[in-house]
Formats: structure tokens, C-alpha cells, sequence
């Protein structure tokens, strides 16, 4: 390849990963970095942030880290959160896996269909299908009234299902499940039938079929649908600020109430910080146990191969 | 009785027969090859008898007992699968290991059985390996090691060779062979590849339109075909048909349209004008530039059409002036000696009656 064609191929290269990373830098990158500094940094008089170079002295500082290390009250909303994270993703999981399985072994007409069923939801808005729940879990609603109903009949006080942690949780579920149910889907979608018919020639009944067959090639699926259920549903605030009661604040609620209401950025910023850590390290870990413990081949090319 | 018996197996896909009333008998130890054109209704059968599919009519016995209605799991044989379908999360011996599991066998007797297994198909050292890090023959080793771990009664194979190339193809068939007779387990082997079923075999189904058109052994099959079908599909054949004609001690004669009056020494006891078939196998014609020595039973002069020089054989296409082209091979054993014709040359092809088999079709 002669001087100018490589010049010219390494130019189409940039000219097609450009504007991606352009973009990264300036709308992920660049904010990022902003909201790092202003962890540091000392919050203004009237919200916002104080300047940051006074008097000859540059005003960085770690207030707000140990504010939040020595305040048990943001540590007890952040282990809150995970758990209802976790619940999320495992609601999900038991939920989406035999949807994905039933999708990806039907025939290909239904499976568009079903597949166009998971993503409908996606057609309006996010609001107005939380909304949607408060009719639904409403004190009026055919739902409670059965419940308590029920409950009315073991001489059991009415309970509200609206402002609860149920609420937030089935809203949770329910906006999360297509997230679950689509790398599920794509992954079991691949399995090779033949696997499952060796398996079971070599006596292996339809038990032990999906544990040692299906359910392990399928973790690379699980695992990207965890995450994208887990990660998202960590820093939530909308669900619990519709449908939950005050004990249903979560980590995102907070955050949004330190940069709107008490206007404390450097804090919501360490909250920020702390939120991004905790999701990276959580999802490293879980891929780190998987690896060591079950042997999973390590990219989906060798799964496949 | 046989060891593995079928009996008047049919299996129907909607308005298709995929097999159709087969009744088969293989004895304990065999060699056994269904062999057929893709669409036979072999590969339905192996799977019947694996338990894939479930018989519309008929038997399967195993040592006298029913197998119908027995899922694969609970079947004392075991699949070689065309695609392997080795288990990609599982090293190879976690994958030979797999059937002992299932079986629960003693944890401390596995791996010994792991063992011996690989010595069988010749991949010691090769245990902690994954799937994917193996070529396509060591796969196949670990597939056929992993069905007969637990030493089944019947092992089926699925064309378990059309994967790989022709050289590795011919190894793996001797190994096949040797590894047959060293665990003296039945094998009931698919192909469509005739070369292959008469290679391994001990005796072949030639199977067409879920049909048996012919259960032989191969010399059998391969000298005297049953059918225009079986004559036609092992192997070149060239086939003359037309109707019967004169009969004079033991030798008929048939009157070919394309190329005339043609004797074969056949006990064939078809009565004059209905139609036969005579099957005429390359490697039994001679081709003279003059007259043949002697006097051949059946001499015809025609011109070389065509020629193919495959290293070892010429293989000649005689054009005779009826119409007829008679397919001849002759073996070129003098070093450097490509051809002993040219196109266009003028050649007299002959054959003695005793050289072709009369089919009565």
C-alpha cells in the first residue's frame, strides 16, 4: 500500500469514529470530569458552587467526602437502593428467562410477534406508564379492592398498595423486564438444538438438561441482562418519587434533591461519584465471579465456537 | 433373533413417508450402514431408533423389548451427531464425562473411565482442552469417545465423518474400523457416501424413498445390485435396459435399443419381451483400438467421446452408433502412460457374458 492510500484509509477511519467520540468527549467525558472537580470543591452561598480560586488560594477541598462517610443516613439509602436494585434483577431474571426461552424455541412467525409484544411498552412515554401504575395500584382500583377484600376476610386491616415499596418495585419490574428479556432472548436464540438432543441421547433428562446445557451457555446473556436491569434501576428517582411513600427514597431521589431542592452540588456530586464506583465494581465483580466459578468461556466468540 | 430388530417401521412428516415399512435385523457386534441419496429416509430411521422420533407404525426391539415409547435418555445407545455437538462450555473431559454423570456413576470411577475413553479414540492429553481449541478430526474423537464411555449397547452415527476433508476422512475410517472391533459394540452408521459404506461395513441398507432396496454385504451390493437404483448409485454402473429376448443355456439376451442385441449369463427366469436390465460395471469393459482377441461374447465398435484422466484410471466414454455411451475405465500401471485413446479415436469395446448382472426391472 503505497504513503497516500494509507493516509487516506487511516483519514476514513477517523472520519467514522470521529463524530462517536467527539460526542462521548464532550456530552460524557468532559461532564464527568466537571462533576469530579466539583465534588471538591466548597458549595456557593445561595446553591451552586463557591469560586473556585479566591484570595490567592486554590479552594479544593474533602468536605463533602467525609460528610457522606461520616453520615450513616446516605449509606443506609445506598445499601437500600442496591437491594431494591438486586430485587429488580432477580424478579426480572425469573420472569424474562422462561418468556425469552418460550420466544426463542417458537416458530418464526410467533417469535417476531412476541418479540414486538416486549418491545411495545417502548412506544409511550416513560412518565405516563409509571402514571399508568397509580391508576392501577389506585385505593379504587380493582386491584387493591380484591386485595383487601382478601385481607378484609382474615379480619386483616386494608393495606394501600399505591406509595409502597411494592409499588416501586412491580413499576421497577415492570419497566426493566424488555431489558432482561432481549439479551436473554438474543443469546438462547443461538443455542444449537442439536446440544440439547446430544445432551439428552447421553441420558440427561430435561431437568438436567437446562442446568448443565442451557442455563450455562446462557450466562453471558443473564449477565448482560443484569446489568442493563441493575445498573439503570441503582440510580432510578422517578418510580420512587411517583409511586413510593417517604421510606422509598432511593440514591437517585437523594441526588436529585441535593442538586434541585437543597442546591448542595458539591455533595450530589460525591453521591454521583460514589453511585458510578459502586455500579462499576458491582458489575466487575459479578463478571469476575462468573469467570472463576463457572467457567465461562470468556467472549461470546468461544461460546459459540 | 438379532440384536436390534425393526420391525415394519413407517414414519409419516404430514403428506411425506419418510420411512416407509423398513424391517431391518442387526446382530450384536455389526458393522451396520444405512446408505442412501439425502432425502432416503436414513438419517429419520437413525433417528427413530435413537428415540428422536416416535414410529407412526411398526417396532424397534432391543434383545427382544420394545423400545417404543422409551425417551433417548432411557435408551442403551448412544448418537454420534453429524455436527458433533460437542458441549462449548465444558473442557473434553468434562464432555466424556458428561454421560457418566447422568448415569450417576461413582465420582471416583469417572475419572478412570474419562481415561480410558480418551486412550480409546487417541486423545490422551487432550482432557483439559475446550472444544473450540480442537481441529474438526479431534472432535469428532471426542464425540464418538463421549458415546461410548458408558459402553452403550448400540452406538448410531450420523454421517460423522462428512465434515472433514477426503484425507482425514479416510484415516478416521480406518480408525472407525479398528475401534469397531475393539469394543465390539454395534455400530449402526449413516452416509451417503457409498465409497465409505463399503469400506467399513459388514453389511449395507442401500435405502431410497424410506425404502430398503437392498440389505447385503458390500462386495454383494457392489457385484450384484438388486435394483437399477442400487446398481445405479454405488458406484459408476453403465445400465442397459430393453426387453428380453433369446434365452440359450443360462444365457439371456437383451435387445437394447441404443446399441443392439447384448448376452449375460444370468438364472434370471424372466419371461421373453419383458424388461430387463443389464448392469456393467467400467472396470469390466475392454477397449481395443482393432478387433478384440479371441471372440468376446459382446463386442461393439464405437468412437471415444470423452475422457477423464484421474491419475491412477482413465475413465472413456465410448459413443455407440445407436445412441448408447458405454463408460469404460483402464488403468494406466505403466508409469507416464496417460491415455491409450484419444477423442475421436475408433476403439471396439467388448465383455464377456459372465461380466455384467442381469436386473429383472
Amino acid at each position: 500500500m503505497t504513503v497516500a492510500a494509507r493516509r487516506a484509509r487511516s483519514f476514513g477511519r477517523w472520519l467514522v469514529a470521529g463524530p462517536p467520540i467527539v460526542y462521548l468527549v464532550v456530552f460524557f467525558a468532559i461532564p464527568s470530569l466537571i462533576m469530579v472537580l466539583a465534588s471538591f470543591r466548597t458549595p456557593g452561598e445561595f446553591g451552586g458552587l463557591a469560586p473556585l480560586y479566591e484570595g490567592g488560594t486554590l479552594d479544593l477541598n474533602l468536605d463533602s467526602y467525609a460528610r457522606f462517610f461520616s453520615e450513616t443516613i446516605y449509606a443506609r439509602i445506598f445499601l437500600k437502593s442496591v437491594g431494591y436494585a438486586l430485587a429488580t434483577t432477580l424478579f426480572c431474571l425469573a420472569l424474562a428467562y422462561p418468556l425469552a426461552v418460550l420466544i426463542a424455541r417458537s416458530s418464526k412467525r410467533y417469535r417476531d410477534l412476541l418479540l414486538l409484544a416486549v418491545i411495545l411498552p417502548f412506544w409511550s412515554n416513560f412518565l405516563i406508564r409509571i402514571y399508568a401504575w397509580m391508576i392501577i395500584l389506585g385505593p379504587n382500583a380493582a386491584l387493591a379492592r380484591s386485595v383487601n377484600g382478601v385481607l378484609a376476610w382474615f379480619g386483616h386491616d386494608p393495606v394501600p398498595l399505591l406509595f409502597s415499596a411494592f409499588a416501586v418495585l412491580v413499576c421497577l419490574v415492570y419497566v426493566s423486564l424488555p431489558f432482561m428479556v432481549l439479551p436473554l432472548y438474543a443469546n438462547l436464540e443461538k443455542h444449537d438444538p442439536a446440544l440439547l438432543e446430544a445432551a439428552q441421547d447421553l441420558g440427561a433428562s430435561a431437568w438436567q438438561r437446562f442446568w448443565r446445557i442451557t442455563f450455562p451457555l446462557s450466562l453471558p446473556g443473564v449477565y448482560a441482562g443484569a446489568a442493563l436491569v441493575f445498573i439503570p434501576a441503582l440510580g432510578i428517582f422517578a418510580i420512587p418519587d411517583i409511586l413510593g411513600g417517604p421510606a422509598d427514597s432511593l440514591i437517585g431521589n437523594v441526588i436529585k434533591q441535593q442538586f434541585l431542592e437543597t442546591r448542595d452540588w458539591p455533595f450530589g456530586s460525591v453521591l454521583s461519584i460514589v453511585l458510578t464506583v459502586a455500579a462499576l465494581a458491582i458489575a466487575g465483580l459479578a463478571a469476575w465471579v462468573a469467570r472463576r466459578n463457572l467457567g465461562i468461556p470468556s467472549s461470546a466468540k468461544e461460546a459459540r465456537a | 433373533m438379532a440384536l436390534l430388530e425393526i420391525q415394519n417401521v413407517t414414519r409419516r412428516f404430514g403428506d411425506f413417508t419418510a420411512v416407509d415399512d423398513v424391517s431391518i435385523g442387526i446382530e450384536a457386534g455389526e458393522f451396520f450402514t444405512l446408505l442412501g441419496p439425502s432425502g432416503c429416509g436414513k438419517t429419520t430411521l437413525l433417528r427413530t431408533i435413537a428415540g428422536f422420533e416416535t414410529p407412526d407404525r411398526g417396532r424397534i426391539l432391543l434383545d427382544g423389548e420394545d423400545l417404543v415409547g422409551r425417551p433417548p435418555e432411557r435408551r442403551p445407545m448412544r448418537t454420534v451427531f453429524q455436527s458433533y455437538a460437542l458441549f462449548p462450555h465444558m473442557t473434553v473431559e468434562g464432555n466424556v464425562a458428561f454421560p457418566l454423570q447422568m448415569s450417576r456413576t461413582p465420582s471416583a470411577e469417572v475419572a478412570a473411565k474419562v481415561a480410558a475413553a480418551l486412550e480409546d479414540v487417541r486423545l490422551q492429553g487432550f482432557g483439559k482442552r475446550y472444544p473450540h481449541e480442537l481441529s474438526g478430526g479431534q472432535k469428532q474423537r471426542v464425540a464418538i469417545g463421549r458415546a461410548l464411555v458408558t459402553h452403550p449397547t448400540v452406538l448410531l452415527l450420523d454421517e460423522p465423518l462428512a465434515a472433514l476433508d477426503a484425507k482425514l476422512r479416510e484415516e478416521m475410517q480406518i480408525e472407525l474400523i479398528n475401534l469397531q472391533k475393539e469394543v465390539g459394540i454395534t455400530f449402526v452408521y449413516v452416509t451417503h457416501d457409498q465409497t465409505e459404506a463399503l469400506a467399513l461395513s459388514h453389511r449395507i441398507a442401500v435405502m431410497n424413498k424410506g425404502r430398503v432396496e437392498q440389505l447385503d454385504e458390500p462386495s454383494k451390493i457392489y457385484g450384484f445390485p438388486r435394483t437399477r437404483f442400487v446398481a445405479d448409485f454405488i458406484g459408476h454402473c453403465n445400465l442397459f435396459s430393453g426387453p428380453v429376448g433369446a434365452r440359450d443355456n443360462g444365457v439371456l439376451t437383451l435387445d437394447v435399443p441404443e446399441l443392439g442385441p447384448v448376452r449375460i449369463a444370468t438364472d434370471s427366469a424372466l419371461p421373453a419381451g419383458r424388461p430387463g436390465t443389464i448392469a456393467l460395471r467400467p472396470e469390466k469393459i475392454r477397449i481395443d483400438a482393432g478387433a478384440p482377441a479371441g471372440t468376446p461374447d459382446n463386442h461393439y465398435r464405437g468412437t471415444v467421446q470423452e475422457l477423464l484422466y484421474m491419475g491412477d484410471v482413465t475413465v472413456y466414454k465410448v459413443g455407440m452408433p445407436g445412441g448408447a455411451q458405454i463408460e469404460a475405465l483402464l488403468a494406466n500401471s505403466q508409469s507416464g502412460r496417460a491415455r491409450f485413446f484419444e477423442v475421436g479415436d475408433a476403439v471396439e469395446v467388448s465383455w464377456a457374458v459372465g461380466a455384467g448382472h442381469f436386473i429383472a426391472e
